[in-house]
């Protein structure tokens, strides 16, 4: 593949480079002139590695400190273009700084020690390094390096191919957003997956975005601070690379750059917040995640989650989530996501304080799932529907539809839920007002990005709150957490409510529900529509084409998103809510969204099949009619919230 | 003719050290990265083992000494110890590092000094055997020769 900007750099390649200019692509990259940067406390190895990268006619940096290696890679991001480092050093972990250049730069870290202890070399691994050598290194060892440059180049133009593509085409943004969520580990596999699926879209969106050069982007101090800024703001959940691109507003930034930087920084919060590495692991994110996050949430109200977050312990997103929930902004727009949610719920979120330490991740999980529902049942639910909904979801118990539910007949609830109240613990229906705060605060995720906060605490309140409420706490937590981590199940959830802009329309349209109910199930409300979305996911392909018909939700959301209701998780938050946030009518397309993440119910992860199963709902059901009866609906959020 | 006995001289001398370990094939490599651009790398690489190994032999008896032995610092200190001298071959070195290393574990300190001591041992032959072999080198070269390339 066309590796691109390294066949134009010219590192002077002598004739003895191997086919470095056939533009053949990988295996053209320049493996002479390779600029390494070498890193070891020890003076000896030092001086011999030097020796050796040299006769690999390799350009060597060296240093003994790992902050001096840091400061010159900040200094001239694109000045290096591998690291290699030593495990055990004086003035900082080996480790530790290999995630430091994978937040920032984005380089290949390969570690070597004398350790050749398995756990030690596990450990590498996990963090990210593409390798690990054993010392004492051979020469033979270093010739071959350059493999992992020109790797790395490779599967970040992958990324961001998929991330681009993703925005355009619902289906698109699941993958992507699997690729956010997911370990590393299962990109790949995602990724091909999302292919065979998206396929025909990505291949546009690629175009443009893939160049066939990526140059490389050095991730300053400042320029991660705008990118944590903007995916705070969008929430970590919703935080679509274009989204995080539009609001960073970096000229010259791709795309691809800012996808293969979320990727590394989500990889990043997850460990940071313990959680594990797959995306099940929401029941430790919420619990699990770095204290911080839970207890800045309870605490702050955004306030502190600003500080939590720039103390870099409390995740972008999440602080954002929080700050969006505390802040209470408009209920309105958080009832997007809300109204279906339950409103009522929305503020149990909340008490962030970790609901879902509490063993909220079922309710979680649930949540996602209930979220799903909702969005799967999108934008063309009315109100009313949301009321009915909300009857038929309260027969579900789990269902986020009784969140949803509450959330059209509490728009006013949203109203309420303006008042900062947040740390209302579930909520149950009394807790309404809690859950207007949480909402309220919430909403603010929501609505911008928050949307996917929103969601998920929704669903945690939701849990709570009738039982198949979200927990709102844990949503709340959850959603800083996920934003962290994996959360594909929150995301997916989050997505749901987070769409708000589904949401609303979902209870606006109210058609959309019923046929949905139906759909779902056949029976009443959403929960049955669990099932639903599952056999969305069956369906697929067919929906994803149902979708975009109906749900044009939110036209301006994206035009995928509407169509595409891949609702995965991912791909609704992205696409309504990121369009969400530019107007609000894209919220109704959300819902419609946020009812495929229902779809997935079990696996957080369906995304993107739920995007295809809110399709199939949708084209099933008479959804199609409803769903054009969604569009017009833009102002549906306006009908759920008073 | 002197030239000739130095090299030959050189070259058998090498081979013993091989053969009695207190050299490894790293040592060859670094022989191989010498060339007219470094033409003194080897012995400035040495060198600067020797040196560097003096300080943590001398941080490690000190923190042995102590009343209450930081094992983390010896392990850590030893850990490295063993790095370097693997890379520049010092095979003798190396695993009476990696003994040591398995007593720090323990937190036995009477087994850490003896270690020690064994390490010290065996840094000081293999240092004694390098000095000899880079003086065969200089007068290899004094004497107008060029220094064999071991394989």
């Amino acid at each position: 593949m066309n590796l691109g900007g390294h066949a134009a750099k010219s590192l002077s390649m002598p004739s003895t480079s191997v086919s470095w200019k056939s533009g053949d692509g990988v295996s053209d990259q320049f493996p002479v002139g390779l600029r390494v940067l070498l890193v070891d406390d020890d003076p000896t190895c030092l001086m011999i590695l030097e020796k050796m990268l040299r006769n690999c006619l390799y350009e060597v940096t060296k240093c003994n400190r790992a902050e001096i290696a840091l400061s010159l890679l900040r200094e001239n991001r694109n000045g290096f273009d591998i690291v290699i480092s030593d495990v055990h050093m004086p003035d900082m972990d080996g480790f530790k700084l290999l995630e430091h250049i994978g937040l920032e730069m984005d380089l290949p870290v390969i570690m070597m020690s004398a350790d050749d202890s398995k756990n030690v070399v596990m450990k590498g691994v996990t963090h990210g390094a593409c390798d690990y050598l054993i010392k004492p290194v051979r020469i033979e060892a270093l010739k071959n390096i350059w493999q992992h440059v020109v790797r790395k180049k490779k599967h970040e133009w992958k990324d961001f191919e998929q991330s681009g593509s993703m925005e355009d085409g619902e289906s698109q943004a699941k993958p992507s957003e699997d690729v956010e969520y997911s370990s590393s580990a299962n990109e790949g596999n995602w990724r091909n997956s999302k292919r065979r699926k998206d396929g025909e879209d990505e291949v546009e969106e690629r175009d443009d975005t893939s160049a066939l050069k990526k140059p490389r982007v050095v991730w300053s101090v400042e320029l991660h601070q705008q990118f944590v800024a903007a995916v705070n703001q969008l929430g970590i959940d919703k935080a679509v690379p274009k989204k995080i691109l539009e609001l960073m507003n970096v000229p010259g930034l791709t795309r691809e750059n800012v996808a293969s930087h979320l990727q590394k920084y989500r990889l990043y919060l997850r460990r940071l917040s313990g959680v594990s590495q797959h995306q099940n692991g929401l029941n430790n994110s919420f619990m699990g995640p770095p204290e911080a996050t839970f207890g800045s949430i309870s605490s702050l109200n955004g306030l502190d989650l600003q500080a939590l977050a720039a103390t870099g312990q409390l995740p972008a997103q999440s602080l954002a989530t929080l700050q969006a929930a505390s802040l209470g902004r408009s209920t309105s727009k958080s009832g997007m996501s809300m109204p279906l949610v339950d409103q009522r719920n929305l503020f149990s979120f909340e008490t962030p304080k970790l609901r879902f330490g509490e063993g909220h991740q079922q309710q979680l999980s649930n949540n996602s799932k209930q979220m799903n529902l909702f969005h799967g049942i999108p934008t063309t639910l009315e109100p009313k529907q949301l009321a009915n909904l909300h009857q038929s979801a309260q027969s579900f118990r789990g269902m986020n539809m009784q969140v949803n539910a509450h959330g059209s007949q509490s728009s006013s609830l949203l109203a309420h839920m303006a008042q900062p109240e947040s740390r209302t613990q579930m909520g149950n229906e009394t807790n309404g007002s809690q859950i207007s705060r949480l909402s309220s605060t919430m909403a603010q995720p929501i609505l911008t990005s928050g949307i996917s906060t929103g969601v998920l605490a929704r669903n945690g309140t939701v849990d709570r709150v009738r039982g198949a409420v979200y927990n709102p706490v844990s949503q709340v937590t959850s959603m800083v957490d996920f934003s962290v981590n994996q959360n594909t199940d929150l995301s997916g959830n989050s997505f749901c409510l987070g769409n708000n802009p589904g949401v609303s329309s979902l209870s606006s349209k109210g058609v959309l529900q019923e046929e949905v109910n139906s759909k779902m199930k056949g029976s009443s409300g959403f929960l049955p529509s669990y099932d639903i979305f599952n056999e969305l996911h069956q369906q697929k392909s067919q929906d994803w084409e149902l979708q975009n018909v109906g749900l044009t939700f939110d036209a301006s959301q994206h035009a995928n998103t509407q169509g595409s209701l891949d609702v995965p998780p991912s791909v609704l938050v992205h696409q309504g809510f990121s369009s969400g946030q530019k107007s609000g009518q894209n919220r109704n397309t959300y819902l419609g969204n946020t009812m495929f993440s229902a779809g997935e119910e079990s696996g957080h992860r369906n995304a993107p099949n739920i995007g295809q199963q809110l399709n199939a709902l949708l084209a099933d059901n008479s959804l199609r009619g409803v769903k054009t009866e969604l569009l017009p609906d833009v102002s549906c959020e306006n009908a759920l919230f008073p | 003719m002197e030239v000739v006995q130095l090299q030959t001289r050189f070259v058998e001398y090498t081979a013993s050290l091989f053969r009695e370990g207190y050299l490894d094939a790293q040592f060859t490599q670094l022989q191989q990265l010498q060339d007219e651009s470094n033409p003194d790398f080897v012995v400035e690489v040495v060198s600067l083992f020797f040196e560097d190994s003096e300080r943590l032999l001398n941080d490690l008896t000190r923190a042995l000494n102590q009343q209450s032995v930081d094992f983390k610092k010896v392990d850590a200190n030893v850990h490295q110890l063993k790095g370097s001298s693997s890379s520049i071959g010092a095979q003798r070195i190396k695993n009476a590092c990696i003994t040591f290393r398995n007593f720090c574990d323990e937190q036995n300190i009477e087994a850490s000094l003896r270690c020690l001591q064994q390490v010290k041992q065996e840094y000081s032959l293999v240092k004694n055997k390098l000095d000899t072999l880079f003086r065969l080198e200089q007068q290899i070269v004094a004497a107008g020769g060029s220094i064999p390339v071991m394989e």
